[in-house]
């Protein structure tokens, strides 16, 4: 059994000794290097473009701007959460006309060098005509704002709401309201490795693709249309990814152009973005502001809520469709029972960079507000926070509940869950009843210290479906054919661990293959925590039956009853006479002349999304003069169904916390009025470091395992993120005894902290003793 | 705006190596990447920032993005393709990474490796906070550091073990 054991991973050896295979790594002879032109204003006319300086450069082999791809191309189509009525404001690869944002692609310049395709985009000459941009969600709705799309006739491109009960009703007969306004700054998931792509075309009119990693099978499709041919001239291959938390993969402009140019000029081009493009051209997110009213009894009880959201989607709407507004209404109402709520969500599109997921995207921006809204409640009747929540949880005996909204082409019915005993666990672990005493001990030392909670109910396990391949090949060796994609998160482990559970062999004696076109026939990647839910299921199931086949092997070679025989590392072996076994080698052959197929393909179908949930619990300390804040302890409970490998599900809720972190405290992707982005850099756009990230208490709990899979399992990938800023948030505001109103926008920075120091301290509301 | 090209030679983990016909512009993370073939070496920023691309230089940690190849001639260069004793076996470093599981992507890991690398020979008996400290200038977006810290405290235990 190796299914629960925190095995090492396969993937580290190579990687350790920088044997990894990154785009940026392969090398093809007559490798050629394109920079692209981006457009320095956030808004503007193209008037006309002169390449004759940049094309005279000694070195360069092409300029390509819109007037050199095909007439009829289409623009770049959403994959997930699609809106028919949402075309009009779909990306070109080059902008032909009018851009949109700072940093959208004008011309792709394609030279010998990186170095002089530099040089070259300084000499493109790009004549534009300066339209008024706007960037800000209030001033995009404004009547007399410059509209973006002009087939839309708003810059309000879309709306969507949804109902339960009569909340309208519920808040009148409340005896509590509270109105708030939140809000969340634009960040991104910003991966150590930019984005990069190596476009091969061949002699046959193929074209190898390096780069694309998370959805290749879907990117596939996508490029044949745009390139108008056959989707089978096109074959991608997945290498090593320096990180991918929701951006990476997506098809992007440079997706499709990098390919097309490279068929057009007959030779191999690589385009590595650099860190300002980067900034600048992935995908933003979590841009959003709430306006809400809750009503409430003196209990606490949740009585009904009113939301209206509104999303800066940036200048264009790109693969994810609307997921990302639709996720933040869908999971908002989290792991409370309410009775009634009204949420309507609206996307704005503005001179900004356009947005897409990021790990956890949609419930790190709701939970910070909903759980920010709790303790809020908790805080206006003078409760204990927890207490509030424990009031209002769905029961386990409530599961399976239908929620009330809809995310992702699905009903959100959450399948298993015991939130009380969690929130129990987690009160107990960070000793909540002494904290009052901690409290007032700090203060008289003269810290502030505060204790802020966070409960987030998570989605993963998205489908529809995923596959595998599994068997034992003629020379003795397994191998595993899986539609996922490896994003650093340890998926060839994770594979070869539900593997070897099954065949008693070594994990690495399982050679893995994922992210091949060629090889691999189908697939839907990796996204949305769905790999080891969904396609390490399949996995494990074709495992399980290649087991099978292989006892059947074995009891026909060794004529024995299939209890007396057991797999290990070398073979089967009838127990109890060991030198009655058999090599693997043997067996591929053995099976090969009974007729036995030791290659098994399982498809599986995820009926439904799974739901994970747990617990953030921040203790942190404010200093007085500075408003600086110090994390002093952080847990993070979570129930995960069943923990295939309990190293890596820490390894991520551990570096998705710090992600939450940066957002919570530090990152921001600023803009002026005029559409320029102000934190272009990683001197201005801040990542947590090892100094700002703390050491993070992990309980991983087993209490709900998923009703909709043979393990068990639910994803762990992004509950590490979810709680975060809410936590932080809860906490600082703990720590000064502050209002309901503060600490509701992120990120929280020392600056803010010590406004509402001075405030409250001014109106005699928080003593220094 | 053309540029006569130099050639030179680089002394990369033990060996001599010749660079050829290349312009003096060039970085010497490109020269070690693209001409030497040393892609262990990794571009997270390209502005001294991220610290993916730190190799040592005589000994100390440098950005090899902020510098050009020719700058380090004479100067015997580490990157992580010369931090194992041999192809079978892992450093003390390397192996407690491994073991604590102190890497997800790896891409940071090679600059984060030779920092680390150094720091040890300058601190063996650190503490974690001495680790996050001298961890600060290289970015990992993957781990939350933590597993690294540990893992760097596991590599310095070992190691003193292994000296006793």
């Amino acid at each position: 059994m190796t299914i629960g054991e925190a095995i090492k991973r396969i993937e580290d050896p190579r990687l350790l000794v920088g044997k990894g295979q990154y785009v940026a790594d392969v090398r093809v002879p007559g490798l050629l290097e394109a920079c692209v032109v981006r457009s320095p204003y956030a808004h503007a006319k193209i008037l006309g473009i002169d390449s004759s300086a940049a094309s005279a450069i000694k070195g360069v082999v092409a300029v390509v701007t819109a007037s050199d791809l095909p007439s009829n191309l289409q623009p770049i189509p959403m994959r997930l959460t699609p809106a028919p009525e949402l075309a009009h404001a779909l990306q070109m690869p080059l902008a032909s006309n009018v851009v949109r944002y700072a940093g959208e692609p004008v011309a792709v310049i394609v030279a010998d060098s990186r170095y002089v395709a530099e040089d070259a985009a300084e000499q493109l000459l790009v004549e534009y005509e300066m339209f008024p941009a706007v960037t800000d969600i209030g001033a995009a709705m404004r009547a007399d704002a410059p509209l973006l799309h002009p087939m839309l006739s708003s810059n309000t491109i879309y709306s969507m709401a949804s109902k339960k009960g009569d909340s309208n009703q519920s808040l009148r007969q409340a005896p509590y309201r509270l109105t708030l306004d939140f809000g969340i700054q634009r960040h991104a998931a910003v991966p150590l490795e930019t984005r990069g792509l190596v476009a091969i075309p061949d002699e046959e009119g193929r074209i190898h693709v390096y780069g694309p990693t998370k959805v290749v099978h879907f990117n596939r499709i996508i490029l044949a249309s745009l390139l108008n041919c056959d989707p089978a001239l096109i074959h991608f291959i997945e290498t090593d990814v320096g990180g991918g938390f929701g951006v990476r993969g997506e098809f992007y402009p440079e997706d499709f152009l990098i390919p097309f140019i490279a068929r057009n000029v007959r030779q191999p081009v690589r385009w590595i973005e650099d860190r300002m493009e980067h900034l600048k051209a992935t995908n933003h997110s979590r841009e959003q502001r709430h306006h809400l009213t809750v009503g409430f009894d003196d209990s606490g009880r949740l009585l009904g809520l009113e939301d209206e959201i509104w999303v800066n989607t940036g200048a264009y709407i790109r693969t994810h469709g609307v997921t990302v507004p639709e996720l933040t209404q869908a999971m908002l109402p989290g792991p409370y029972d309410w009775p009634a709520f009204h949420l309507i969500t609206h996307v704005v599109v503005t001179n900004k960079t356009p947005m897409g997921t990021y790990r956890a995207p949609g419930r790190y921006e709701g939970t910070f507000v909903r759980e920010r809204l709790v303790e809020a409640v908790a805080h206006t009747l003078h409760l204990d926070p927890t207490v509030v929540r424990d009031r209002n949880f769905i029961q386990s005996e409530q599961m399976p509940y239908t929620v009330g909204t809809h995310g992702l082409g699905e009903d959100v019915v959450f399948d298993s869950g015991d939130y009380s005993r969690i929130l129990t666990i987690a009160k107990q672990h960070m000793q909540w009843a002494d904290f009052p005493g901690r409290k007032a001990q700090a203060r008289e030392q003269g810290h502030l210290r505060g204790m802020g909670w966070a409960f987030f109910v998570e989605k993963s396990g998205l489908g529809p479906w995923e596959q595998a391949r599994v068997g034992l090949g003629a020379e003795g060796t397994f191998y595993c054919h899986s539609g996922l994609a490896a994003l650093g998160q340890g998926t060839e482990t994770l594979l070869a661990q539900l593997i070897s559970d099954q065949l008693g062999i070594k994990p690495e004696q399982v050679k893995l293959v994922h992210g091949d076109t060629d090889v691999v026939p189908a697939g839907n990647g990796s996204f949305a925590s769905r790999g080891t839910a969904t396609g390490g299921i399949a996995a494990y199931v074709a495992a399980k039956e290649l087991r099978k086949r292989i006892l059947i092997v074995a009891e026909h070679c060794f004529e024995a009853a299939p209890l007396d025989l057991q797999l290990g590392p070398e073979g089967p072996y009838l127990v109890g006479s060991p030198s009655r076994r058999m090599g693997w080698r043997q067996v591929a052959a053995y099976a090969g002349n009974v007729g036995i197929e030791l290659d098994v393909r399982e498809r599986y179908d995820a009926p439904h999304m799974t739901y994970p949930y747990g617990v953030h619990a921040a203790e942190v300390d404010v200093d007085w003069e500075t408003g600086r804040i110090s994390i002093e302890r952080y847990l993070i409970a979570y129930d995960v169904g069943r923990a295939v490998n309990p190293a890596l599900v820490k390894g991520q809720i551990r570096g998705g916390m710090v992600q939450g972190l940066g957002g919570a405290l530090l990152e921001e992707l600023a803009y002026d009025d005029d559409g320029q982005l102000l934190s272009g850099t990683f001197m201005d756009y801040l990542l947590p470091t090892s100094c700002e990230a703390p050491d993070i208490e992990v309980i991983i709990t087993e209490d709900a395992p998923s009703r909709h899979n043979p393990l068990g399992v639910k994803g762990c990938g992004e509950g590490g993120t979810t709680g975060v800023g809410a936590a932080l948030a809860n906490a600082v505001a703990d720590a000064l005894d502050a209002p309901p109103e503060a600490f509701t926008a992120l990120p929280i920075r020392p600056e803010t902290a010590r406004a509402w120091i001075r405030r409250l301290s001014a109106l005699q509301r928080l003593d220094r003793l | 705006m053309e540029f006569q090209t130099i050639s030179y030679e680089l002394k990369v983990n033990g060996k001599t190596y010749r660079v050829d016909d290349v312009e003096p512009r060039m970085l010497l993370a490109d020269v070690l990447r693209d001409v030497l073939g040393l892609t262990g070496t990794h571009l997270g920023c390209e502005h001294g920032v991220c610290g993916a691309c730190t190799v040592l230089l005589a000994g100390l940690p440098a950005r090899s993005c902020l510098m050009l190849g020719i700058g380090a001639q004479g100067k015997e260069i580490t990157t992580v393709e010369g931090l194992a004793p041999d192809e079978e076996h892992l450093s003390a470093l390397q192996e407690a990474f491994w073991e604590e599981h102190g890497l997800q992507c790896g891409f940071c890991t090679s600059g984060i490796l030779t920092t680390m690398t150094w720091f040890l020979k300058q601190n063996p008996t650190p503490t974690r906070a001495e680790i996050r400290e001298a961890l600060s200038g290289n970015l990992c977006r993957c781990t939350g550091y933590q597993n690294i810290v540990t893992a760097v405290e596991r590599a310095a235990a070992n190691m003193k073990a292994a000296s006793e």
